[in-house]
C-alpha cells in the first residue's frame, strides 16, 4: 500500500486540507477501481466503510491476495475540512463538493477540490462512491447505477457482482449532472454508488455488508484473488432485485406535521394499507395521521428524523 | 390583497407559508388590463436586496392604484424560513431552492413548494426574479440571461434600469432554476442580480422599482411616473474576466467597485495576518468595468475576488 496525498489546499487559520488516498497494486499498473468514501462532512459511515476497506486490502496485500497488475485507489475522507467541524457541506460557502464535478482547477474552491479528486479517480475502469441521501433516514443497502446510455446498462449488469440485495436504477435529473457518479460514467468509468443504513452514525452490520460487497466486486474484476472471498460473510449471491427509481412509491405525511413514530424499518415487507408510522401531535400526543403503504412491497427508505413536516417523505416503498 | 400560495404544517404549532401581495389596478388601459406581472424574490434566504423592492413597489402601487391596469403579484419571500433564520438554503433540508424547480407536487416538501410557486407564477406576462449577490461579492445591478432565452428577453431587459445585461452560456445544472423553468414554460422571466448578501442597497432598490414600473408601462400596465436610466451594457461570457484568489488570507480591495479599471491596475491584495506578508497582489488582466468585487474579506485559494467586463476592442 502506498499512502499518497491526491490534493491539498492551504487556507487561512487552519492546517492545509489534505485529501489522502491509499493505493494498491504496482504504480504503473492499469487503474482498475477507485473508491471514494465521504465527500460530505457528515458521511461518517462512508468514511468508516472506506477506512475499514483500506485495512482489509492492506491485509490482503500482505497475504499476497491482491493482483499487483491492477491498481486500486481508496479515498476514505475527501472533505476533512467539513467533517472536522461537523458541517455537511463546505464550511465557507455551504457548497457541496459532490455538486461540483468534473470540477475546474482554476475555478472556485470547491470546484478546485472536485477537479483534484476527479483527476485522481477519472482514469479508473470502475468507480465506487459511498453515498448518502439529503433526507435523514436509512436505506435498504443497495447499489445505485445512473440510467444514462449504453455504459450504464453494462454497469447495471455488473452491479450484481457486489452481492447486495438490490440495485436501483437512477434516472438523473438536471441537478444530478454535476455529481461524481454522473461524471464518472460520462468519462467511461463504470460508476456505482453504495448506500447503507447510516450516514451521520455508524451502522456496523450494513457497513460490513458494503465492505464485503466491494471485496466481492474487486474479486470479480480480477483486482483481488478469489481466496479473499473467504473474508466475506457467507451470503447467498443471487440476482439482486432491480428497482427502477420511478417505481418507488413515496409515502408522505400528507395531513400533518408532528412527532414521527415509525412502525417499520428498511427491508421490512409490508402490505397495502399497512400502518407504517404515526404522526403525533406535539401538544397533546394524539395521533394526527397514520401513514399507510399504498402497495405490497418492501421498505426501501425509512425516515429517521424524529420530527416530520406535512408533505415530507417518510418512506419509499419498492414494489413486490 | 394578501394571498397564500403554499402552506405546509411544521411539527410544532406553525406553518411554512408562502404569501403574495396581489395588487389589482383600477386603471382601464386597453392593452394593460388583463395583464399580469410577477415580482419574485427571497428564493435565497440570505439575499435581501429584493425585500426593499417588494416593499417600495407595493407602497407606490397602493398609493396610485388608478395608474395601474392589470395585476402585479409581489412574492417577497419564496424561502420564508431561510429569510427568517438568515439561511441561504431551506432550513432543515440544506437544499438550494433554486436547484429544485420545477418541483414535484408529490415529492418532498421543498419540491412540493417549488411546484406550487411555479404553478402560481406561470401564465404571467413577465416575471422578474430578484436576487442579491451572496455575502461574499458585491454586484452592480445586472440582469443575467441564459443564451437560449436571449431572443425573448433581450428586448425587455434594458427596461429594468440595470447597468449590465449578461447573456451567459447554457448549463444543464441551471435548468433547475425558477427562471429557467418559467422561461421554458413560456413565462418570460428576467433574473436580476444586485448588491450584496444580507444587506440592502437602497439606491439600487429604487432604480429597480423604477425599472419595474418602466417595464409595466411598456406593457400598458402603468400610466404613472418612473425614472429611466441609461441603456445597459450587453455582453456575452467571452467578455468577462474572472479573478480568483490563489492564496488564502484576508482580501483588502484597492479598486473601487463599479468603476472602470485599466489592465495592470491593482484590484487588491491578499494579506497573511500572522506574518504580515502580502501573499498575492491581484491586478486587472484587462481594461474594463469592475462589476463584481469581493465584499467578504476571508479568502481561500479559488475564492472569486472580482469580475471585469472587458472594454470593447
Amino acid at each position: 500500500m502506498r499512502s499518497k496525498v491526491i490534493f491539498s489546499l492551504s487556507t487561512p487559520y487552519r492546517e492545509s486540507m489534505k485529501i489522502r488516498a491509499a493505493e494498491f497494486g504496482d504504480a504503473d499498473a492499469q487503474p482498475c477501481c477507485a473508491i471514494v468514501g465521504s465527500m460530505r462532512g457528515n458521511e461518517v459511515q462512508q468514511t468508516f466503510i472506506a477506512a475499514n476497506l483500506v485495512g482489509r486490502l492492506r491485509e490482503l496485500e500482505r497475504e499476497g491476495l491482491l493482483n499487483s497488475e491492477k491498481r486500486i485507489l481508496v479515498i476514505p475522507a475527501a472533505n476533512a475540512f467539513s467533517m472536522n467541524i461537523h458541517k455537511r457541506f463546505w464550511p465557507v460557502d455551504n457548497t457541496d463538493v459532490n455538486r461540483m464535478f468534473p470540477g475546474y482547477d482554476k475555478g472556485e474552491t470547491t470546484q478546485r477540490i472536485a477537479a483534484g479528486i476527479f483527476e485522481a479517480v477519472s482514469s479508473y475502469a470502475y468507480g465506487i462512491q459511498l453515498a448518502s441521501f439529503y433526507l435523514r433516514g436509512a436505506f435498504l443497502p443497495h447499489v445505485r447505477v445512473t440510467d444514462e446510455g449504453d455504459l450504464s446498462r453494462e454497469s447495471l449488469e455488473m452491479a450484481a457482482l457486489f452481492g447486495m440485495p438490490c440495485t436501483l436504477l437512477h434516472k438523473p435529473s438536471t441537478f444530478d449532472t454535476t455529481t461524481l457518479n454522473y461524471n464518472w460514467q460520462v468519462w467511461n468509468t463504470h460508476a456505482f454508488s453504495l448506500f447503507t443504513k447510516a450516514t451521520g452514525s455508524i451502522d456496523e452490520a450494513s457497513a460490513r455488508q458494503a465492505e464485503d460487497g466491494i471485496v466481492r466486486f474487486l474479486t470479480h474484476v480480477g483486482a483481488v484473488r478469489e481466496e479473499a472471498l473467504s473474508t466475506c460473510a457467507e451470503t447467498e449471491i443471487g440476482e439482486p432485485a432491480r428497482i427502477e427509481e420511478s417505481s418507488l412509491s413515496n409515502v408522505r405525511s400528507e395531513r400533518a406535521g408532528g412527532l414521527f413514530v415509525p412502525l417499520v424499518g428498511p427491508g421490512d415487507c409490508v402490505v397495502r394499507g399497512q400502518a407504517l408510522a404515526e404522526v403525533r401531535d406535539t401538544f397533546d400526543g394524539c395521533v394526527r395521521d397514520t401513514l399507510r403503504s399504498p402497495i405490497d412491497g418492501r421498505v426501501f427508505f425509512s425516515r429517521s428524523a424524529p420530527l416530520v413536516n406535512q408533505y415530507s417523505i417518510a418512506f419509499k416503498i419498492a414494489p413486490q | 390583497m394578501i394571498e397564500t400560495v403554499f402552506s405546509a404544517e411544521l411539527p410544532v404549532s406553525e406553518h411554512l407559508t408562502i404569501q403574495k401581495n396581489r395588487i389589482v389596478g383600477l386603471g382601464h388601459d386597453k392593452e394593460g388590463s388583463g395583464r399580469r406581472l410577477a415580482i419574485v424574490t427571497g428564493v435565497h434566504g440570505d439575499e435581501l436586496e429584493g425585500q426593499y423592492v417588494a416593499f417600495e413597489l407595493a407602497r407606490r402601487l397602493k398609493a396610485s392604484p388608478e395608474l395601474l391596469s392589470g395585476t402585479i403579484d409581489i412574492y417577497p419571500a419564496v424561502n420564508p424560513l431561510g429569510i427568517n433564520s438568515i439561511e441561504r438554503s431551506v432550513p432543515m433540508f440544506d437544499v438550494d431552492l433554486n436547484r429544485t424547480f420545477p418541483g414535484d407536487e408529490h415529492g418532498e416538501l421543498t419540491e412540493t413548494l417549488a411546484a406550487a410557486v411555479i404553478g402560481d407564477i406561470s401564465g404571467a406576462d413577465v416575471a422578474v426574479d430578484i436576487h442579491a449577490s451572496n455575502i461574499f461579492l458585491r454586484e452592480m445591478p445586472q440582469i443575467r440571461i441564459n443564451e437560449i432565452s436571449a431572443d425573448s428577453l433581450l428586448p425587455i431587459a434594458p427596461l429594468l434600469n440595470v447597468d449590465y445585461v449578461w447573456v451567459h452560456a447554457s448549463s444543464t445544472v441551471l435548468e433547475s432554476t425558477l427562471a429557467y423553468t418559467l422561461n421554458e414554460r413560456g413565462t418570460r422571466t428576467l433574473v436580476v442580480e444586485t448588491g450584496v448578501g444580507m444587506r440592502i442597497t437602497r439606491d439600487y432598490g429604487e432604480r429597480l422599482v423604477d425599472g419595474i414600473l418602466r417595464l409595466a408601462a411598456s406593457l400598458g400596465m402603468w400610466a404613472g411616473r418612473f425614472r429611466a436610466y441609461r441603456a445597459p451594457i450587453v455582453s456575452r461570457d467571452g467578455a468577462v474576466s474572472y479573478l480568483n484568489a490563489e492564496a488564502g488570507g484576508i482580501f483588502l480591495p484597492e479598486a473601487e467597485h463599479g468603476t472602470p479599471v485599466i489592465a495592470g491596475q491593482r484590484i487588491g491584495i491578499i494579506a497573511d495576518t500572522l506574518t504580515g506578508e502580502v501573499t498575492q497582489t491581484i491586478t486587472a488582466p484587462t481594461s474594463g468595468l469592475l462589476f463584481t468585487l469581493r465584499e467578504y474579506p476571508v479568502v481561500y485559494p479559488g475564492s472569486l475576488v472580482a469580475r471585469i467586463l472587458e472594454d470593447e476592442q
